[in-house]
Order: structure tokens, then sequence, then C-alpha cells
């Protein structure tokens, strides 16, 4: 028996498949994994991220304690409620998490970390605390989360507030959280669609799920999850980067802040990988023959061989993709060994998909 | 609970055979559909093939997942269902139906006699949850 989020009895209302994640009993699917993706890039979806842990920060030394932590600076963050997504490194330059900061208010942040490490992440986190006077780290294990993702996700959450706290829902701008009461809404997410996460106390979740149910909102499982970050270009934890790969060989560059005097952990190592020079790109893969990539499989290219990161269907092309570490300058056509057969990818730009479209043959972007 | 057809034969690796004459239509069970989740390419074996049973003799992937397709029975292969090329969400919808996978024209009918009943693999698919 694996820990239970506070909507269990509703995922089993809902008719989920349930399986074992990382120690947590969650839904796979509700039925069909591919029509929970395609009500996400279409109309509305939810998920169920109440596995991932939320932690508090807080304290006069919370900012200093922040920038030394993470390799994107919060300093960036000067409007409350203000979201930036970042990695938290080891000394070697590994990633030790990605995780989304929010700051609150002065003094106050609060950190969204992964579950599968939670335990590590927790210890690392405590550790990194030493020597901050009246740092306050606290694990909030009561406080729930759900994503609701689709282009009509935010009016049918809006729809289920009272009018005054409407007006300051639809004015929440990207990476912008806004708290009412014990409701805390980021309109963030991680499928690549507009969107709302919401955290609240978890004993009220499962009211909020019930409505949003009757608004339409289509309950999504990790299947679908999967597939929508895929699409998006979005890192998986533990596929596509891990404490033995820095983010600049995981497509993660964007997210360093590493111009400026600060230091922060792991920012030695990186800049000795950059002045070394970068010996393998993080790409996209589309699969040009049948079948599906997946990950862990080898690519062959004319500069050596890579590795896929994760691969899977994409709902939206109807075909597969995959991201990808190959050797740095490999790009166009490539094959990859599926089953002692050599399959013919391209790589591509990421994302594959944003807001619905597909971004094949539009030259990428840069997020 | 998944359906289990009493007129079908079944492997424990979750195929099913119907044997009419000396034809066998061959798919794989609801159970494994469910299993594996939304289908989204099937690999058939070729028409005039010889295969062998207990031979892997294909692919079917879902978004999930890849797993083999077993022969339950030995022959020749003498159709297969090209439509699930196209749509390979019939066998998620219509395992026992439009989902069916490829026919073999056996070389000993009774062959199929020493596959699991549709009880005991009820009691095997029970087992496994």
């Amino acid at each position: 028996m694996g820990n239970k989020t506070p909507l269990y009895q509703c995922h089993l209302d809902a008719g989920a498949r349930m399986v074992d994640f990382a120690g947590w009993d969650m839904p796979i699917n509700y039925g069909s994994q591919i029509a929970e993706h395609e009500a996400v890039r279409s109309d509305a979806g939810m998920f169920d991220v109440s596995h991932m842990t939320v932690v508090d920060v807080n304290g006069a030394a919370a900012k200093a304690y922040l920038r030394h932590l993470l390799a994107n600076d919060v300093a960036k963050l000067t409007l409350p409620g203000k979201a930036l997504y970042s990695c938290m490194l080891n000394e070697q330059g590994g990633v030790i998490d990605d995780l989304i900061v929010y700051y609150l208010r002065d003094n106050h942040y609060r950190v969204v970390i992964n579950s599968a490490t939670r335990d590590k992440d927790l210890e690392w986190l405590e550790r990194q605390s030493q020597g901050y006077p009246d740092l306050g780290v606290k694990f909030r294990g009561d406080v729930a989360l759900l994503a609701v993702q689709g282009p009509n996700a935010r009016d049918r959450v809006i729809g289920l507030f009272e009018a005054y706290q409407q007006e300051a829902l639809r004015r929440l701008a990207r990476f912008q959280a806004a708290e009412f009461d014990d409701c805390f809404v980021a309109r963030t997410g991680y499928t690549g669609e507009d969107g709302f996460e919401i955290m609240m106390l978890a004993e009220h979740l499962p009211e909020l799920w019930g409505r949003l149910l009757a608004a339409g909102v289509v309950p999504c499982g990790l299947g679908a999850r999967d597939t929508l970050r895929l699409e998006a270009g979005m890192n998986l934890y533990g596929s596509d980067m891990d404490e033995t790969t820095s983010p600049l060989v995981s497509g993660l560059g964007w997210t360093l802040a590493m111009s400026d005097d600060r230091d922060f952990i792991g920012k030695q190592a990186l800049q000795a990988e950059q002045a070394a020079g970068l010996r393998q790109s993080f790409v996209g893969l589309l699969l040009l023959d049948k079948g599906v990539l997946r990950n862990h499989l080898r690519v062959v290219t004319p500069q050596g061989d890579g590795e896929i990161t994760s691969g899977s269907y994409s709902p939206s092309l109807q075909r597969s993709i995959a991201m990808a570490r190959v050797p740095a300058g490999a790009e166009g056509l490539v094959e990859v060994e599926v089953r002692n057969k050599m399959l013919k990818a391209e790589i591509v730009k990421l994302p594959f998909v944003r807001e619905g479209k597909s971004m094949l043959n539009t030259g990428g972007n840069n997020k | 609970m998944s359906e289990v057809p009493s007129e079908l034969k079944f492997m424990s690796s979750h195929e099913w055979v119907l044997v009419e004459d000396n034809i066998a239509t061959i798919g794989v069970t609801d159970h494994a559909q469910e299993l594996l989740g939304d289908l989204v390419y099937v690999e058939l074996p070729e028409i005039g093939s010889a295969v062998a049973a207990g031979d892997s003799v294909g692919v079917i992937e879902s978004v999930k997942a890849a797993s083999d397709t077993y022969a339950p029975v030995s022959g020749e292969v003498v159709e297969v269902n090209t439509d699930l090329e196209g749509a390979p969400e019939r066998i998620n919808h219509d395992p026992y139906g439009d989902g069916w996978m490829y026919k073999l024209a056996m070389e000993d009918p009774e062959e199929a006699e020493d596959l699991l009943d549709a009880e005991a693999y009820a009691e095997a698919i029970a087992d496994e949850e």
C-alpha cells in the first residue's frame, strides 16, 4: 500500500487505473490517456499533483539562502506571487532536482519540488540552510496540489470563485500567483498549455475536484501528463537529467543565471564545463519511420552515439517523438536502434507542441 | 473486470485464439489491452510466413510500453488485419472482434487443445491482480 493523496477516493470514483509512482498510489489514466491528452490540448483537464513536495522558506536570510542554493536567481522575483523555474545543483554541477520557486512577499518563498526526490531534497535543503540565521525551511505536508490545464482551464477555475476574486484571477499574468484565504492559485503548469496550479489545505481539495468535475474539467492521469510535457519539450527529472548530468547538456541552459558575480552551488563546475566546450547537446527527435521511440534507445549520428532520455508517442502529432542527448554538432537525419532495427529519425528543435499547435517546421521556440 | 469469452482459448501471455475448422484467428485479450492502455502501433507477421507455437510474431505498442506477441499455435499466416495499421485503437475498443490481428492455417487443429480455456485464463489474470 502506497501513500495516498487527498484525492485518492476521487480517482477511484472517476474510474482511475491506479499505479505506484515513487511510493504513491496515483492514477495512470481514467480509461484513455490519449483522450485525456486531447482534452488538455483542446479544452481543460486536471491532474492531481499532490504527491509533489511543497516547502516554505521563511526568514530574513531566505533570499540569500535561495540565491546560493539555486542555479536560477530568485533576485529576479520582485513582484509578490512571481514564479521562477530553476535547477538545484550539486557541487559537480549535476541536477539534484528541478523545481518552481514562488516569491510570496518579503522574506517568504514557496518551493515546489518533485516527489521521487523528496527525501534527498529535504535533506539537502536542511544541510545547506546551516549558517543562515533564523531561516525556516518547512515541509508543508498539509498542502495539496491540483493542476488545471488547457485553453479553457482558467475560465473553468475562475468561474468557481467569488466575483471579487475573479477579477484578480483574470488579471493574473503568466508565471504569477495570487493567494486567497487558504487557496494559492498560480498561472503555471507543465503541459505547454495555459492554466492554473492550485495549492490548498489537503482537506479542501476533494471539494474543488468535485466542482471542477461538475464544470466539465476532465480528470487526467500521469500517462497524459507525460505525453503533454514531452510534446512541450519539458524535462522529466530522473529521465532527462539527474545528478550526473548538468543543465548545460539537458536543454536547461536557459534556466541558469551565470552572468553576474553571484555564487551558487555548482557554478564553478558549470563554468569549467563551458570553458572546456560542451561535448553533447540536448535535442528533440521526430521518428520518420513507424514505431515508438523509448527511453534509453541508442541514437546513431555521424558524430557518434547518443541516447534517448524520454521517448513516447505524441497524440497531437500522431507520431513518435523523443528528447535525446547526442554528440555536439549532430543535426538533421539520424538513426535510432529499436529492437535490432535501425529506424530513421530527424533532429528537431524543442518544443514539439505549444498551446495546441505543432511547432514542427516553425524553427522551434526558445522557451 | 475484463471480458473473457468462453468460446476462445488463451495463452498466459494474453493472446486469444479462435479455431474454426483449421483456421486460427488470433488477437490479444481485453485484459492485455487494459494493461497496455491506448495502443498506437501494431507490427503484424507477414502473409505466407510459417510460425511455430510460442514464436514471437509481432509487437504491439501502447503510448506506455511495447509488448511482444506470441503465436498460440503453429501454421502459416494466411491473413492479417491491415486495418490495425492505421487504427491500432481497434484493439482497445474491440479486442475480440475488429481488433483481431492475424489468421493461421493450422498444421494440427488439435494443437489448441493444450491452451488455457476461458476459466483457466480468468483465474490466471485474477491471480495477477
